[in-house]
């Protein structure tokens, strides 16, 4: 306290959330969605429209070891990057809090963050139409992993706009996956766009209930 | 705190995690926190704490999540868990988790949800 005026913008001290920022002291469990997509497709975009508070970046740090990690002459030829994941927040009432977190799209990065998708409620397959193929991969990982999603395709005003039904056969998605438009600058859109995957959640938890 | 502690320059180099953790890495670390797990803090930071560890007990007067914590320090998740892992054990801080994936998908749960968007 005494050395406020010392210390550097990258001090432990100065680390902390505004206080407007503070969740209630009734927020007891939290729950998480994920955005998925390629480099530029508007993840954080997304995040921030609909966040109550500025994206946060979360960092984890991805050794790649080279060849010939068992012997120590490999030590050297380690070469660590830093993936970032950005994230957002939404608090849904005064016990929940919604999370979304932006994540790349190559499935490497996801094990980067254990348990991302672990109890994550769904995904959002946001999807560039002049970079389709960057979401077959992406689908058929969350297929596999069977995380429930829908898919959003950003509309880029230089972006070559084709009939929903169109993109659906294109990304060969099952009938059942909603396929919505957005523009992830707009709060209600992206909000729309969340609303879209928890109608879809809700679809499908009617019909586990009812099997 | 006081000033002689060193004032990290805000870098996140492997050097500087491993003195943080001790060497130790996330995936050593016996625990169930989640990216969203909140984390609260029992009581103000004690002198003699670890920067980093009285850093999170300082912030986590209020809940914050797993990811907020490490985005506030730019710490990776992996540090700030072993940290964390230390401060439960401690009684310093307490967790409430997320809601579990075997309740999911939780059909009240996605209602809460709706109705929270509709607000926005």
């Amino acid at each position: 306290m005494d050395f406020r005026s010392s210390e550097s913008p990258g001090s432990v001290e100065t680390a902390g959330p505004r206080s407007e920022d503070a969740l209630p002291e009734s927020a007891t469990a939290a729950v998480k969605v994920v955005i998925v997509g390629g480099f530029g497709v508007g993840k954080t975009t997304l995040v921030g429209s609909v966040s109550e508070i500025r994206p946060l970046t979360t960092e984890e740090t991805m050794t790649q070891a080279g060849v010939g990690v068992d012997d120590t002459a490999g030590v050297e030829r380690k070469s660590t990057t830093t993936v970032a994941m950005d994230f957002g927040r939404i608090s849904i009432n005064d016990e929940l809090v919604l999370y979304l977190f932006g994540t790349p799209g190559q499935e490497r990065f996801w094990f980067l963050w254990r348990g991302l998708f672990e109890g994550a409620l769904g995904a959002v397959v946001l999807v560039d139409t002049r970079r389709l193929e960057v979401s077959f991969d992406v689908i058929g990982r969350l297929e596999e992993r069977s995380v429930p999603f829908v898919v959003a395709v950003n509309s880029f005003p230089d972006a070559p706009s084709y009939p929903l039904d169109e993109l659906r056969g294109a990304l060969d998605l099952p009938a059942d996956v909603p396929i919505v438009e957005c523009d992830a600058r707009l709060r209600t859109s992206s909000r729309d766009v969340l609303m879209a995957l928890m109608r879809y959640l809700q679809t499908l938890a009617v019909t586990t209930e009812a099997s | 705190m006081n000033s002689d502690e060193p004032h990290w320059d805000g870098g996140g180099g492997p050097e500087r995690l491993y003195v943080i953790t001790g060497g130790r890495s996330g995936s050593s670390a016996k625990t169930t926190l989640d990216l969203v797990t909140l984390i609260v803090a029992r009581s103000g930071p004690r002198p003699g704490m670890q920067p980093e560890q009285a850093a999170i007990v300082r912030i986590c007067q209020r809940p914050l999540s797993v990811a907020e914590i490490s985005a506030h320090l730019s710490l990776p998740v992996s540090v700030v868990t072993v940290l964390l892992s230390d401060l439960i054990a401690d009684n310093r801080v307490f967790s409430r988790p997320p809601v579990p994936p075997a309740k999911l998908p939780d059909i009240a749960l996605i209602e809460a949800v709706i109705d929270g968007l509709q607000k926005l």
